[in-house]
Formats: structure tokens, C-alpha cells, sequence
């Protein structure tokens, strides 16, 4: 079942010697070891995530510890300068995944009159298995009513202006923006590093609207290592979609040509919720309340009705008004989502309480039949929407992977 | 192989043209850097050129450190007010800087080792060639006319900080009000140069914020929160003599301010980063909210630096150059709509949405503007 590469394998270290069932050594440190095959980019800790390929890094690649998401808007009218930052930002995030600083030499140049084009903050820190995701909002293809870059014709009918969801409180400093970067790494500092020199390069085309940092994986692709937990203390992500489930990804995640958008083919939608958490009246409720909001015990994660984390969900045997029951494929036509999330907490609130909560992303092949429908189900029947409250939104259109030599989003503006 | 280039840049009160032949031999490579004119050689006992005299002009010094410890080098005129220095030099290390040479004798100074003692050497400074090296000349050309520019944007601040103390004097608020924010403008398009002074800015240009404890308050701000807070020009005359001697002080001082290609280019810099962290915010102009004024003027005087050294730029980096215009223009045209009459509107009426496309602009400029001094270097 497990195929480790050659070069997985090296970059697992003696520990791989171990790890020939590679779930037992996942199992026993935690370590985010990969089932790799069909070609989806894996990587084990350590060895640095390839940029090029079919699809973009950052989606079905394994989840990494850390999130630096940030949403620009282009500052400028020129096609010609977004194609010029795009082919910029391709290289810089070529190097940047790879260990390497975003220009040669960049951190400190041998001429000590000019800024160094490098930031420097993650000199001397490994890849950490960075990857540099980036997607094309709705504003990008048409603003106001007005084409922008001779786009408007290309905006894919699956990129949707996501529509209000009940009890949504959306702030619009959070939301939307014209193209986002999904930056995530296993050193915090090296996500932020990404973000912040793209943003610098960006200087004058692009301005950043909006910026999220997240601290604790709260999905992972890897099903046979241990599920993280999120705020609210319950295993998340149990039955995500994972990143070498080539069927489920096509059905799924992958864009088609015969979709509607062909230059899409390959690429996928983003799904972004800020979602504040109210933990502090959470941590008030019983756990008896927590697990039947959830849906699953909180222990070892296992759905109601059932002994083991893995046991199948039944959601029949589940509250009609659980999370998970509302959440579960069979609540939704069978459509799955590929959940990419992660914890945040962000100061506080000025009331006595921690701004803290989960960044949701999503990857989805259509948001109109897989993501709205569901959000519109749970935001309007979940009882754990209680403790929610939607702050932040915005969906993207992730176009395919880059061949060495070209650029992210090279078939949308050359097709 | 080039013909002989002129290049005319017209001023708003003064012409210059910049002349100098063309070279067939690139002098610099992408990085900026160029051939040392004197190679400098560091080591535990001596501090020597290989050369025994330089043409003034911008000339590139590569300090070389053969010593077994990090050095300094410093460049000392006879009167021993320093020309340049560079520090961290390590072992084995060449670095390079272009320094402004002007005819004289010249201290060699090194320091290898953080406590080890100095070693002197000599370099005399003869008189520019004629007709010079044609960056030389252009750049070399650019000091004195910028200089001519600040001397101009200095005095006419002067000249409006004394038509305010005349208001002041005769109680007249707004007059005064009107003359607070025209006699800050010339010293706004300048103020990096006034800033290498060191003592001026403190006592013309504080904030209320920016004081410690103890610390007398003078300077326009001090007239600014009065004017407008209390709308009265009571017991203001001595702040206003004072700001008028301060100036005058500063407007004798300019002939010797140190003036380079990259300290202009840096000043550009400086002024954007003025805009950036002080104007955009609307902290430097708290009671009066003529934000905008400064902010207009801090980008004229870096347009002006700009615009003197664009003739050398436009060669080196032609695409900084295109970049530079671009941006200038952008933010300029965003200004604009924001005038009013002479000036601009009040700054607590600029929406958070229109600081921040302003904001957007200036991030946009400042960021080439940052490679401007190596490109001139």
C-alpha cells in the first residue's frame, strides 16, 4: 500500500528504516508521513515539497503545521504588470519552496548600498516543506461591473460571488480580494517570510487587503496520521479527503476542462472562513452537550454510536442538528470537500476574551454543488453555530500546477 | 563610440545643464558597482592606497582588509570632518563604495580590530578632470544643482516663517493659520538635508509626542496646536523668533552641507518613509490636519532628487528609471485629487479608504525609490 519514492524515502532518514509500514511509525511519533502515489506531490518532514507539477502545491500535498494566508488587491490597470508580477511571484515562490531565498544572493549582497531583495528571516532555516498557493478571486475577473484585464470572459461560472449565509458577520477588511496566497510551512517564520516578500515584490501592482496567520493544522491529508485537534478540543478531519486518493481528488478537488472553465484544468476553488470561536462559553458546556453538538465523542474522535475514530458514520444514529451529521456526504448528495484549515488566535476582543477560532479552507472542484449548499445547511441548522460566527470569507479560483519555464496562471491570460 | 551627451533639466527657478562625454567601456555592472579609482589595503600595520592621488569627483574606493581581524575605514579630510567610512569589513573581504572626492589632502583611516589602534595613510585629492568621466560629470552636476534647489525650497520657508511672525505679532489667527502650513512647505521638500545637521529638526520640526521629559518645546508644532486648539496667537512671537533665527541658521548652513549623488538618492528615500509612517497616518499635522501639505511637498523634493539624477539613471537601469516615472506620476495624480485652492483639503476629512489608497501609492514608489542610491553609486 505504501510506494515511498526513492527520494521520499532519503528524506524520511534512518527513521524510514522503521517506517516500512510507514502508518505504525505515523501512528507512534505523530509525524506527518505520506502515503505517496498517482503522482500527487508528497513530501516527508525535511525534504522540501515540489513547486512544479499538474496541480499547484498546497492542496492535496500533505498539511503542514503552520499558515500564513494573505489577500491582495491589484493596485494597478495595466494586464501587463499582473502578468509581470505573476511570472515575478512564480519565480520568487520557486525558490522560496525550495529553501532557497526568493532572489540569489538576495539576503545579503555584495553591494551594501541597496536594500537587500531578500528580507533574510528565514536564512538559514530549511524548506520546511513550504508551499506557495495562489488563486484568482471573483474581483480579479470583474470589479463593479467592469472588466478588468479583458478577464471577464474567463471567469470560470463556478467561481460564484459566495452568496450570505444565515448569521453570517462578514467584515469586509477580512473578505474577499482580488488574488490570495496560501502560504504553509512547519516553521511559522518561514510562511511569513513567503507572504512578506511577495508582498514586496507586489509593492505598486498589488496591496495587501488582508492577512491570516494559523498556528495549528486542523485537517490533515494524511488519514493514517494521528487527526489534529481543533480549539474546540475535538479531533477534525477525520474522513477528509486524502492527498493520494486519486479518485476522490478527481471527483472532487481536480477542475475539468469539461467543467466550463478549461484553463482551470487541474486547478481547484478556495473556500476561506475566518470562523471565530466563542471557547470561553464552549468550555462552559458539558461534555455531554459538546459531543452531541459535535457528533463524535471526544476522546478518541469516534462518531457517536460508534467505538473507534474510524467506525462509519452513521447519520441516522447522529442528532439530526449535529455537526457532523449536517457535514456528512449523505447530507449532501455525496459531495466531500478537501478541508485545509487551521487554529488562529488573534489578540483578543477587548471583552475579556481570546479573537480565537478556525481559519476553514476548503478545495472543492465546484463550489456551487459542494461548498454553498452544505455552509447553507450548517449555518442554518447546526447547533454548534451557537458558538460560531463567521468573520471572514472569500473564494478563489486556483488555477493548475506550473511546468518548469512557465507561470501560475499562464493559462488563463494566454489561453 | 557615444556621442558627447548633454542633458538639460529645466527647474522652477533654475536651469542646469548636465554635460559629459560617453564612454564605450560599461563602467558599471548590473549591481552598480564599478572599477575602483583607489584601492585601499587594511591591514594589522598599515592603512595604504595604491594610488598616490585621485581626480576629485564620485569615485569608487574598494577598501580591501588583508588583516586577520574585521576593520573599519574612514576617510578624513586636512580639516579631519569625515567624507565616508565603512565598517565590518572582514578578513579576506573587499567592499566597495562610491565616495564624493573633492580636491584636497585626504586621511586614510583604518581600525582593524574593535580596541586596536588607528592606522593612517594618505591620499591627496587633485582637481577634476576637464569635462571629467561622463557618470562623474553628470552625477557631479546633479549635487550642485540640487543643492541650489534646497538652498531655494530653505529660503522660501524663511521667508514665510517671518511673514508668520509678522501675523503673530499683529494677532492675526488667520493669516497665521494659512502661513503655518505655506512656511512648512519648503522645509518639507528638504528636510533629509536639514536632518544631516543634526540640531535643526529638534528645534523647528518636534511633535508634542516626541519630547522628554523636561525638553523645551519649540518650533512650528508648538505654534500649530495653539492656532488651533486655543485660536489665538497670544504669547507666540518668541516661538515664532525663535523659529525664524532657527531657520535663518539653517538656510547659512547649506553651502556646507554634505551633499552627495547617494545621500540625494537616500534623502528621496527618506522623504517617501517621512510620507509612509508620519503623513499617511495624519500624526504629524494633529491639530491643524494640513497632512496632506508635507505630504505633497515631501514627494516634490524627492521628484526633484529624482529628476536631477534620472540622466545617469536612464542609462544604468532603464527600467527603474520607466518604474520611477511611473510611480511619481501615480501618486502625484492621486494628490491632486485632493487639492484645494492653494493647497489641500483637511486630512480628517480623507476617508480610511482614500489614506489607504494613498497609502497603496506612496508603498508603490517608495519601494524603487529604495534602489535609487545604488543605482547612482
Amino acid at each position: 500500500m505504501s510506494r515511498f519514492s526513492r527520494r521520499q524515502a532519503l528524506g524520511l532518514g534512518a527513521a524510514t528504516a522503521a517506517g516500512a509500514a510507514g502508518i505504525v511509525l505515523a501512528e507512534s511519533s505523530g509525524a506527518s508521513v505520506f502515503r505517496a502515489g498517482h503522482g500527487e506531490p508528497a513530501a516527508a518532514e525535511g525534504t522540501p515539497v515540489p513547486f512544479h507539477g499538474e496541480h499547484q502545491a498546497g492542496i492535496a500535498s500533505a498539511v503542514q503545521d503552520r499558515l500564513h494566508m494573505a489577500a491582495f488587491d491589484v493596485t494597478t490597470d495595466s494586464r501587463d504588470e499582473v502578468i509581470a508580477l505573476l511570472k515575478a511571484w512564480t519565480a520568487a515562490a520557486a525558490r522560496m519552496t525550495q529553501g532557497r531565498e526568493a532572489v540569489a544572493g538576495g539576503a545579503v549582497p555584495a553591494v551594501k548600498e541597496a536594500p537587500p531583495e531578500d528580507t533574510g528571516e528565514a536564512l538559514g532555516l530549511p524548506a520546511s516543506r513550504l508551499t506557495i498557493t495562489i488563486g484568482f478571486g471573483p474581483t480579479f475577473f470583474e470589479k463593479d461591473g467592469r472588466d478588468r484585464f479583458g478577464l471577464r470572459g474567463k471567469r470560470p461560472a463556478a467561481l460564484v460571488d459566495l452568496p450570505h449565509f444565515p448569521q453570517d458577520a462578514l467584515d469586509p477588511a477580512r473578505s474577499g480580494g482580488d488574488i490570495v496566497v496560501q502560504a504553509c510551512s512547519d516553521d511559522p517564520q518561514v510562511a511569513v517570510h513567503a507572504v512578506r516578500n511577495l508582498a514586496r515584490i507586489g509593492f505598486g501592482t498589488v496591496a495587501v487587503r488582508w492577512s491570516q496567520l494559523g498556528f495549528g493544522k486542523t485537517s490533515s491529508t494524511t488519514p493514517q496520521a494521528q487527526t489534529p485537534r481543533n480549539l474546540f478540543g475535538f479531533k477534525d478531519g477525520t474522513n477528509n479527503i486524502a492527498g493520494d486518493d486519486a479518485g476522490a481528488l478527481r471527483r472532487h478537488v481536480w477542475a475539468n476542462a469539461a467543467d466550463g472553465a478549461t484553463w482551470m484544468a487541474g486547478g481547484s476553488y478556495l473556500v476561506a472562513r475566518r470562523i471565530r470561536m466563542h471557547i470561553e462559553t464552549w468550555d462552559r458546556t458539558s461534555l455531554e452537550e459538546q459531543e452531541q453538538v459535535t457528533g463524535r465523542h471526544k476522546g478518541n474522535g469516534a462518531p457517536l454510536g460508534g467505538v473507534h475514530e474510524r467506525d462509519e458514520v452513521k447519520p441516522a444514529a447522529l442528532p439530526n442538528d449535529s455537526h457532523v451529521a449536517l457535514a456528512h456526504p449523505g447530507a449532501n448528495d455525496g459531495h466531500r470537500i478537501l478541508r485545509r484549515g487551521y487554529s488562529f488566535v488573534d489578540g483578543s476582543d477587548g471583552f475579556g476574551h481570546l479573537d480565537a477560532g478556525l481559519f476553514f479552507i476548503a478545495f472543492c472542484r465546484d463550489p456551487r454543488t459542494q461548498y454553498v449548499p452544505m455552509q447553507n445547511r450548517l449555518s442554518r441548522n447546526d447547533t454548534m453555530m451557537e458558538y460560531l460566527q463567521h468573520t471572514g470569507s472569500g473564494l478563489w479560483a486556483v488555477p493548475p500546477g506550473v511546468r518548469p519555464g512557465g507561470w501560475v496562471g499562464q493559462t488563463l491570460f494566454e489561453a | 563610440m557615444n556621442p558627447r551627451v548633454c542633458a538639460a533639466v529645466v527647474l522652477p527657478a533654475l536651469a542646469v545643464a548636465a554635460c559629459g562625454t560617453g564612454s564605450a567601456r560599461p563602467s558599471a555592472d548590473e549591481t552598480g558597482s564599478a572599477k575602483p579609482a583607489v584601492v585601499v589595503t587594511s591591514s594589522a600595520r598599515a592603512c595604504t592606497a595604491d594610488v598616490d592621488s585621485v581626480a576629485a569627483g564620485a569615485r569608487v574606493v574598494r577598501i580591501h582588509n588583508s588583516g586577520e581581524k574585521v576593520t573599519e575605514l574612514y576617510i578624513l579630510r586636512a580639516d579631519g570632518t569625515k567624507v565616508a567610512e565603512r565598517e565590518s569589513i572582514e578578513p579576506g573581504a573587499s567592499e566597495d563604495m562610491t565616495v564624493e572626492l573633492t580636491e584636497g589632502a585626504h586621511t586614510l583611516q583604518c581600525l582593524p580590530g574593535k580596541n586596536g589602534t588607528k592606522v593612517a595613510g594618505a591620499l591627496t585629492v587633485t582637481a577634476a578632470q576637464a569635462g571629467g568621466t561622463p557618470r562623474d560629470g553628470r552625477l557631479a552636476a546633479a549635487v550642485p544643482a540640487y543643492r541650489a534647489y534646497v538652498a531655494q525650497q530653505a529660503g522660501a520657508s524663511l521667508t514665510q516663517a517671518r511673514a508668520l511672525k509678522a501675523a503673530i505679532a499683529a494677532g492675526d489667527v488667520a493669516k497665521a493659520r494659512e502661513l503655518y502650513w505655506t512656511s512648512r512647505v519648503g522645509w518639507e521638500s528638504m528636510e533629509p538635508v536639514a536632518e544631516a545637521f543634526g540640531d535643526v529638526d529638534p528645534k523647528v520640526d518636534l511633535r508634542e509626542a516626541d519630547l522628554e521629559a523636561g525638553q523645551k518645546w519649540t518650533g512650528w508644532h508648538v505654534i500649530e496646536k495653539q492656532l488651533w486648539t486655543k485660536g489665538t496667537t497670544s504669547g507666540l512671537t518668541p516661538v515664532a523668533a525663535q523659529l525664524v533665527t532657527d531657520l535663518s541658521d539653517l538656510v547659512a548652513r547649506i553651502p556646507r552641507a554634505e551633499i552627495t549623488p547617494s545621500s540625494m538618492a537616500n534623502g528621496a528615500k527618506e522623504l517617501l518613509d517621512e510620507v509612509a509612517t508620519g503623513k499617511v497616518t495624519g500624526e504629524e499635522e494633529a491639530f491643524s490636519h494640513t497632512d496632506l501639505v508635507d505630504f505633497a511637498a515631501n514627494v516634490a523634493g524627492a521628484k526633484q532628487a529624482w529628476t536631477l539624477l534620472k540622466p545617469v539613471v536612464v542609462h544604468r537601469r532603464p527600467e527603474l528609471a520607466t518604474s520611477l516615472d511611473q510611480r511619481f506620476a501615480a501618486v502625484e495624480a492621486l494628490l491632486a485629487k485632493h487639492r484645494k485652492g492653494a493647497g489641500y483639503v483637511s486630512y480628517d476629512t480623507v476617508t480610511r479608504a482614500q489614506r489607504s489608497e494613498l497609502s497603496r501609492a506612496v508603498d508603490g514608489l517608495a519601494e524603487p525609490l529604495s534602489q535609487l542610491a545604488a543605482a547612482v553609486a
